[in-house]
């Protein structure tokens, strides 16, 4: 960490403090606002009318659930459906293909669970319309989705003796409209400002300065790669003066990408893509959209249960664990790799390569260098938004392992939008019963008991995503399509894998990306993943949320155990870090530890 | 379930019209008319032609120019249809045998230069597109530049401070050095 890296770090937290009060204020209103007098309201009044919703109708948790089920299984619909079309539709100038169904499949699980993992490469797959009205359809609501949940949960809490959780189809309406709508509009117009660009123009073709001459794989008369004897592709040598520029609607999605937490690139390096972040600026307000309303939504739980302090107890207890891990990634990228140092090395000069600003730049773009990337890597893995500004399958062993972990945490560290609140609140839940174990009290929070049915759920929604990962890791390593995706040898090949699944599962969505993952294989074990991920926590919650609104609210006496203050988040931070962390160790140790010990003896 | 399906439908419709149609398109309208040159990829012309992007890196091995990050895009380096990095692991030998094939390239070129090599001009971009370079990678490879234009080091050195711009705002990302526009400069100054 040097000066540069405190500052950002430092910057960054600020800003996000002073943003995270206005913003979960506001979010408690439009989630809770009445139904009389404003134009706000007249304009929802004519929508429902027209779309039969009756939007003053209390759902049950059963009701909310199947409402919120298929509403996302028609997205899954929508968006497979157009990737399978696109070829045949309008607004695709590059004439891109129908995507191959397992493909199809997964990118449309992928995007409707907010984990927006990508096995293709955008300008290489995607036409504009699929773009758009697919997946920034998606990004929109997925993010309205993981909203809604998080305040039926919260109703749970600040409601007593109701039937109740609220209505699905107001929640997902209201999130969309008036929270992700405005700020997404106002973001893009800026993004496209500073140079991301929006258009729907063909690729776009230029004449280059210097002439670039390279190795390209020489096909037979039938279009197929030529072999030589060993196997090996038989290339041939071949110079262009012409760059093509891929083009498209990116400032829009960009946005989106990043306020919802989604983060499926438009193009394949994603916000590492110039087009994409073309500015260390442009990249510091990504980082903090990407944690805007994950962090309001703390305060926001707060302002509706009635007591702001519980809010940002569970805000002082992401950021702390966020801030930790951020110095730790920072730390060990800017280490470098010490195999490189000796690359250079001659008997005669005893010439070293270093550089003035030491480092892992491998998998890294100048403009934001050691600092502004890990930190991007940090904040992108705590949030599950999986956007990714540089490389993570380069990073040093341990400058890897940090968004590895960030991401079996559950993504509970700020998290998605809407997810990593109910995934907080529920580790909120055990810490209140582990506690009341310990002093022997019966377990409450927010003058809720927490009883044998609770407990139930939030064991199923805290061991659903471990078991995905873990069990979905051992198919991939014993299977030989599971193998042979792997691109690293070594150690390294078993944290790719490791990583997809966690990615997956935990609804993230970035890579280690040297794993070929666009195989029939990896597009179905890793969508089944990611929608488990997601509905296996998503129902739990809900369940957790009618059976809490419906109980009794008991009274704050001497022997409650306040939730919250530096007590109350020392305990929330361990119980994250035992619970969260435990099932991954062994994992781990095969995986980063094994690598970082060689990489260091190895010297 | 019935009674949820018309709901379900239509506000997925109305969403989907709102925030994948609307939304794009006026985006697009205010960009175009606020940002037209940001929004179509900050084209740099010359002479009435397109010769790159402002953002968008390009590939250089003529030792009059200065080189960029190298680019691990297919099948040729600093493709911008399909932008892409290594994704090497730091213990795959495939990284260190690329790295010392960039330091041989470099060395090659520029015999006298035993200087430390910069680590951001031997490892490949994450984008595999990057315009900019360290002040160090730039530095490093003046005298070289300044040789086979016959140009005063000095000269060049000139160049590359024009051509540096420093953190944004002070405080955001690196001092980095646009490779692009510092050879086109020189174009200029050598002509």
């Amino acid at each position: 960490m040097n000066d540069h890296a405190w500052i950002l770090l430092g910057l960054f937290m600020a800003l996000l403090l002073l943003l995270a009060r206005p913003m979960g204020i506001y979010i408690s209103r439009v989630m809770t606002m009445g139904n009389h007098g404003t134009w706000v309201s007249g304009v929802e009044k004519a929508v429902f009318r027209a779309c039969g919703i009756q939007r003053d109708e209390e759902m049950g948790w059963l009701q909310y659930a199947r409402a919120v089920l298929l509403f996302n299984a028609l997205g899954l619909l929508a968006v497979y459906a157009l990737q399978r079309v696109q070829l045949w539709l309008p607004l695709n100038p590059q004439a891109m293909a129908n995507v191959s169904p397992d493909s199809a499949f997964n990118t449309a699980a992928s995007f409707v669970t907010n984990t927006n993992w990508q096995g293709y490469g955008g300008e290489s797959t995607m036409g504009y319309l699929i773009q758009m009205l697919g997946l920034t359809v998606q990004n929109f609501v997925s993010a309205a989705t993981g909203i809604a949940v998080a305040i039926a949960l919260i109703r749970g809490f600040a409601r007593h003796s109701a039937a109740g959780i609220g209505n699905a189809w107001a929640d997902i309406f209201r999130a969309t409209i008036w929270i992700l709508l405005p700020l997404s509009l106002l973001f893009a117009l800026f993004l496209s400002s500073q140079g991301v660009i929006q258009n729907f123009a063909t690729y776009q073709e230029v004449r280059t300065l210097d002439v670039t001459t390279y190795q390209t794989p020489k096909l037979d008369a039938d279009g197929q790669v030529l072999k030589d004897e060993q196997g090996n592709p038989v290339t041939e040598a071949a110079s262009t003066t012409t760059q093509t520029l891929a083009m498209g609607p990116v400032a829009s999605q960009e946005a989106i990408k990043m306020l919802g937490t989604n983060g499926g690139g438009f193009f394949n390096a994603n916000s590492a893509h110039p087009f994409e972040n073309p500015t260390p600026l442009v990249n510091f307000l990504q980082m903090l959209s990407i944690f805007l309303i994950p962090g309001a939504l703390c305060i926001a739980f707060g302002c509706i249960v009635g007591d702001e302090r519980q809010g940002w107890t569970v805000f002082a207890a992401m950021g702390l664990l966020f801030v930790s891990f951020a110095i730790g990634a920072i730390s060990f990228e800017q280490q470098g790799n010490p195999l490189l140092a000796k690359v250079g090395e001659t008997e005669a000069t005893s010439v070293r390569t270093t550089a003035l600003t030491d480092g892992n730049m491998e998998g890294k773009e100048a403009r934001f260098g050691i600092a502004d990337s890990a930190l991007f890597a940090t904040i992108t893995t705590a949030a599950s938004c999986g956007a990714v500004n540089s490389m993570h399958d380069s990073f040093t062993p341990l400058g890897g392992a940090v968004p590895l972990v960030m991401m079996q945490l559950g993504e509970v560290v700020f998290g998605g939008v809407g997810s990593g609140l109910y995934g907080m609140l529920i580790f909120a839940v055990l810490a209140v019963f582990i506690a009341g174990l310990m002093i022997g009290r019966t377990p409450e929070y927010l003058g809720k008991k927490i009883e044998a049915h609770e407990m139930k759920m939030t064991s199923i929604a805290i061991l659903a995503t471990p078991l995905l990962v873990l069990v979905g890791t051992a198919i991939a390593v014993m299977t030989e399509a599971g193998r042979a995706g792997i691109a690293n040898p070594g150690a390294h090949g078993f944290s790719e894998i490791l990583y997809a699944l966690s990615s997956a599962a935990n609804n993230n969505g970035s890579a280690f990306a040297g794993l070929s993952a666009n195989t029939p294989f990896y597009n179905g074990l890793l969508a089944v993943a990611m929608w488990f991920g997601r509905f296996g926590v998503i129902i739990p919650v809900l369940a957790m949320a009618g059976s809490l609104a419906a109980k009794k609210r008991i009274f704050v006496t001497a022997g409650t155990l306040p939730t919250h203050g530096p007590l109350f988040v020392t305990l929330l931070i361990g119980v994250v870090l035992l619970v969260g962390l435990l099932n991954y160790v062994p994992a781990l140790a095969l995986g980063p530890l094994v690598e970082h010990l060689m990489l260091w003896s190895t010297r | 379930m019935k009674s949820l399906l018309r709901p379900a439908v239509s506000l997925f419709v109305l969403l989907s019209v709102v925030t994948g149609v609307f939304y794009p398109l006026l985006v697009t309208g205010v960009a175009r008319l606020a940002f037209p040159a940001a929004a179509s990829g900050s084209l740099i012309v010359r002479e009435g032609k397109p010769i790159g992007s402002a953002l968008i890196g390009q590939n250089f091995t003529n030792p009059k120019y200065f080189w960029g990050r190298p680019s691990a895009t297919a099948p040729q380096p600093y493709n911008a249809a399909a932008s892409s990095g290594s994704n090497l692991g730091p213990l795959n030998p495939a990284l260190a045998a690329a790295v010392k094939t960039r330091i041989d390239a470099l060395r090659a070129a520029d015999p006298g230069n035993l200087r430390p090599v910069p680590i951001d001009l031997v490892t490949a971009s994450a984008s595999g597109l990057d315009p900019h370079i360290s002040p160090a990678a730039a530095d490093y490879q003046a005298e070289r530049v300044a040789r086979s234009r016959q140009l005063d080091p000095q000269t060049v050195r000139q160049l590359i401070a024009q051509h540096s711009e420093g953190p944004d705002l002070g405080v955001f990302g690196e001092t980095r050095v646009h490779v692009l526009r510092l050879n086109l400069a020189l174009d200029a100054t050598t002509r």
